[in-house]
């Protein structure tokens, strides 16, 4: 009998690989008691040094059934403690953490949300990963929303243990509960200074009834101690010693080792394949055909050939001795240098309305001066320092997976759809994630490795190398730009008409769509929150010739970058200072809802009457960061600020950037300054991590991004040709300013990409003149900025 | 054939291909899975590692190279610039995702083993062919003053 149909689950071992997380599902909801461990005696000093603790047993009680956990269907989802919470008897606190680490610190913020609730001592908490399973609800580690999808019920969850913690002393010590409360750790009592740790409780506690949500008192946030406090993070302590289990990580007895060559195109074909010289290489096992993959996209693999071999190099090197004949598929002729220009020729022409007040059309007709503007944005690619990597391993017809995955259950339904068998029979758990910023939402990877290992009958770990992660990813979409505003004779703005032309992200998973989807239009367009009484927004279609996938922050990247570039066009054309021409736009502090003029309008899965457009607080991190940034200051020649705000996963966030320009076009930047409002923040510290990581990701696609397409192939293939911003080509100084708040929490992880790049751009045209419109500034080679031979009039 | 590597002080057998870079034989063979893969080509730095003290890619290193060579992992490396840098990566939570991590902390440990009081220059050019996705190069600046400051 597998030790996991006791209900014992070890805690997950030091290389990823233990058998799993959460030890305490499987056992009936009542028992939070992880683990197998010891019984310790808990001995505290309260006051009194000769108080020793007694030890409860648990058994000595006769208990009512407590019945069914009335915490299932709380805001958020399950609330049930045991399923995020186990507390050993020597006091150890195992929190379970959902969703996927990558580095902006969701174990540390869960783990402060639950353990504050719960009142637990910091220094004995620890994360149990999960694995994928329906019983967590979302797991979909995307769209920056692990925090405001779970705030709620994880303090609801962490309070109604510690409801019950209390309820246990206080049936030990027969005082009414309101006489007892907890802290730290321990519950103490008003009669005497006893005090019984939650270790000794928690199998006494785990037999009492869960309170109802209406029963639990939840702390105000005057009364928390994690949440809001700059706590360490609980993996930065493993990753300085080099002890951490990244997907590429993971060790399994047996393992074999493999990489795929995969069709250049989307959709080409292997026609044929001679595979002696490669299994000639010392070290090379056997290899494998792939299916090959069949629109639409999905998140099915690409096909193609597999190595497999005894070490990943000897994978590689018997790769390049195979002989392929690719076949062409429909994808063959994409140039993406060609389908640029129908994306700017499409964005000329009228298209589909989406979003429409008053009479753009007139108002522009009667217009003082009009404005126009063309933008281009390239593909781009996420690459995550990891690039992807999965283990996986057959037990007859049970199929185990560890990888960098941000969404476990996809990647469960999504294997259990390729394998054929049922999703019962397969686990996956997410091991850490060496960045993800999108790329790792698509288990295409994982498939890959259950595919060989099936073949192989062992253990495989599939690894892309960077060439692979570059050449065969899920891309962010490329995207055209017009706008056109009508200005009065003071200046002020009084038509906005924006068209964007991208293929959308849908193409991937039905490859007939080409209109951009109304979350895509969500992202920046539509929710475009400027006062002019004329405004519309439109799309123009695009047919997909590549995977086209999330990319941290998404369609908000090119779209913040016209509307936000515009909107300094607009001040430069009105003779206007940039910051205060943007806070005319934006118009009085109100609330905005795109579906009162047409819009079909997302706001990130939430309600706008818990989610509001606030223009309100969008004036104020401009205000903000302009005052941060000394915004008005005199700056010596080749130097300028540039400003630029957005509002995306329902955090506004304004960027000031400071650039120094050289003749040559060389581009230093001396300063950022950010002003956040994220509602309700969890770790100030890593949210200021995010800021920065997040600009400086929209800054390096800005300067340096693109992937570019011939005969269906993508041209780059490693850092050389698909360039990253280095720490020398970083600004000199960041400042984060972090509005307080008490609205409900925003999303960090991404939303400081958008406003970089028109920042950037901002600032370039107040230090030049030059106003650069197309993407990226500087590009793969070279130092110096693409600058126009003449200024922009 | 079997050769015998020098790694972290503690001397290990390793039966690879001739030519097998030291990067797949630490994490493949010997399972020191610390140092990371991020590109093959010496581009990332995620696969540092200190030969004879030296920052050195692994990924384009062939191990056969290296008999009789003192190598230096994450999981070894020591020392007070070692401990500093371990300590202000901490404190200060330097890492994000961590990936890269191993790769900066061996590039700023020599750093500042070399030069106890690097400036903004020398960082850059001891720290630039490290790619950090997550971008905590700002964070690393910072961190590598503040151990340079601890003495």
């Amino acid at each position: 009998m597998l030790m996991r149909d006791l209900g014992i689950i070890p805690a997950p071992k030091a290389d990823g690989t233990g058998d799993g997380p959460s030890p305490f599902v499987n056992l009936s909801r009542r028992a939070f008691v992880g683990g197998a461990g010891l019984f310790v005696l808990g001995v505290t000093l309260a006051g009194c040094s000769s108080y020793v603790e007694p030890v409860i047993d648990a058994d000595a009680f006769k208990l009512p059934d407590p019945g069914a956990s009335p915490l299932t269907g709380v805001k958020g989802g399950d609330a049930t403690p045991s399923l995020w919470i186990a507390i050993d008897k020597d006091g150890a606190v195992k929190i379970t953490c959902h969703r996927s680490e990558m580095g902006q610190q969701t174990w540390t913020a869960m783990a402060q949300i639950v353990a504050d609730e719960l009142e637990a001592d910091w220094d004995k908490v620890a994360i149990v990963q999960a694995e994928g399973h329906e019983r967590y609800g979302d797991q979909n580690t995307d769209g920056s929303r692990s925090v405001r999808f779970n705030f709620h019920r994880l303090r609801v969850a962490g309070a109604a243990m510690r409801h019950m913690l209390v309820a246990a002393a206080a049936l030990y010590w027969k005082l009414p509960r309101d006489q007892c409360s907890a802290k730290g750790g321990l519950v103490s009592n008003t009669k005497n200074d006893e005090t019984l740790s939650y270790g000794n409780l928690a199998e006494l506690a785990g037999r009492l009834a869960i309170p109802a949500e209406a029963d639990i008192r939840l702390k105000t946030p005057k009364e928390w101690r994690y949440i809001r406090e700059e706590i360490p993070s609980l993996t930065v302590p493993r990753i300085v010693k080099g002890d951490s289990t990244f997907g590429i990580d993971v060790k399994r007895p047996g393992m074999v080792y493999a990489v795929v060559a995969r069709p250049p195109q989307l959709f080409g074909r292997v026609g044929s394949v001679d595979d002696a010289k490669a299994l000639a290489v010392p070290g090379v096992l056997s290899t494998m055909r792939l299916p090959d993959a069949k629109p639409p996209a999905l998140f099915q693999p690409l096909g193609g050939v597999a190595v497999v071999a005894r070490d990943t190099w000897a994978a590689i090197e018997g790769r390049r001795e195979l002989e392929i004949a690719w076949q062409d598929g429909p994808n063959a002729g994409y140039d993406s240098e060609a389908y640029a220009k129908q994306l700017q020729a499409t964005a000329k022409r009228s298209g589909k309305v989406r979003r429409s007040r008053g009479d753009v059309s007139a108002a522009l007709a009667s217009a003082s001066k009009r404005v126009t503007a063309e933008y281009y944005a390239p593909h781009l690619n996420q690459s995550p320092m990891e690039p992807p990597s999965a283990t996986a391993e057959w037990d007859g017809d049970r199929l185990e997976c560890w990888a960098c995955v941000q969404d476990p259950q996809n990647t469960r339904d999504t294997l259990a759809e390729a394998l054929g068998i049922p999703k019962e029979n397969i686990k996956v758990t997410p091991t850490w994630l060496g960045g993800a910023f999108g790329r790792k939402s698509k288990p295409d990877f994982v498939i890959e490795a259950a595919l060989i290992a099936r073949e192989v009958g062992k253990p495989v770990k599939v690894t892309w190398t960077r060439e692979d992660d570059i050449r065969h990813g899920f891309y962010h979409s490329v995207s055209a730009q017009y706008c056109e505003a009508g200005l009065d004779a003071d200046g002020t703005c009084t038509a906005w008409l924006h068209r964007t032309v991208f293929p959308p992200i849908s193409s991937t998973f039905d490859n007939t769509v080409a209109e951009p989807s109304d979350g895509e239009m969500s992202m920046g367009a539509t929710d475009v929150p400027f006062a002019a009484p004329n405004l519309r927004v439109e799309s123009g279609d695009a047919k997909g010739h590549m995977r086209i996938g999330w990319l941290r922050s998404v369609a908000n990247i090119y779209h913040a970058f016209a509307v936000q570039s515009f909107a300094a066009e607009l001040a430069h054309a009105a003779g206007r200072d940039q910051k205060d021409y943007l806070l005319e736009l934006i118009g009085p502090p109100r609330t905005i809802d795109p579906e009162a003029e047409g819009a079909t309008y997302g706001n990130y899965g939430a309600e706008l009457s818990e989610y509001p457009i606030d223009t309100g607080r969008l004036r104020n991190v401009v205000e903000k960061a302009a005052a941060m940034a000394e915004w008005g200051r005199k700056l010596p020649a080749g130097r300028g600020l540039g400003i630029a705000v957005h509002r995306s996963f329902l955090t506004y966030i304004a960027t000031v950037i400071e650039v120094a320009v050289g003749k040559d076009g060389t581009l230093r930047i001396p300063g950022v300054w950010l002003a956040v409002d994220a509602g309700t923040v969890i770790n100030p510290r890593h949210v200021r991590a995010q800021m920065e990581g997040g600009t400086i990701y929209g800054l390096s696609n800005a300067l340096y991004g693109a992937i570019t397409a011939k005969d269906g192939a993508v041209v780059q293939d490693n850092f050389p040709s698909w360039r990253l911003m280095r720490m020398g080509e970083a600004p000199r100084d960041f400042k984060v300013e972090i509005i307080a708040s008490d609205a409900p929490p925003g999303g960090v992880g991404e939303p400081a990409t958008p406003p970089a790049a028109p920042a950037l751009a901002n600032a370039i045209f107040a230090a030049t003149g030059h106003r650069l419109r197309t993407l990226p500034l500087i590009g793969a080679e070279g130092d110096t900025l693409k600058l126009p031979a003449t200024k922009t009039v | 054939m079997a050769i015998t590597l020098k790694i972290n002080g503690k001397s290990a057998s390793v039966d690879a291909a001739p030519g097998t870079p030291l990067l797949w034989v630490l994490r493949d063979h010997l399972g020191m899975t610390g140092t990371k893969f991020g590109c093959g080509v010496a581009q990332c730095g995620a696969c540092t590692v200190h030969v004879d003290g030296a920052p050195t890619r692994s990924c384009v290193t062939p191990h056969d190279s290296l008999e009789g060579a003192e190598i230096t992992t994450i999981e070894g490396v020591a020392g007070a610039a070692a401990d500093a840098i371990r300590q202000v990566w901490v404190a200060n939570d330097v890492p994000q995702c961590g990936y890269c991590q191993s790769g900066q902390i061996m590039a700023a440990t020599a750093l500042l083993r070399d030069n106890p009081a690097p400036d903004d220059a020398a960082i850059d050019e001891a720290m630039s062919g490290n790619l950090c996705r997550c971008a905590t190069y700002m964070s690393i600046r910072r961190a590598i003053k503040e151990a340079a400051a601890l003495g």
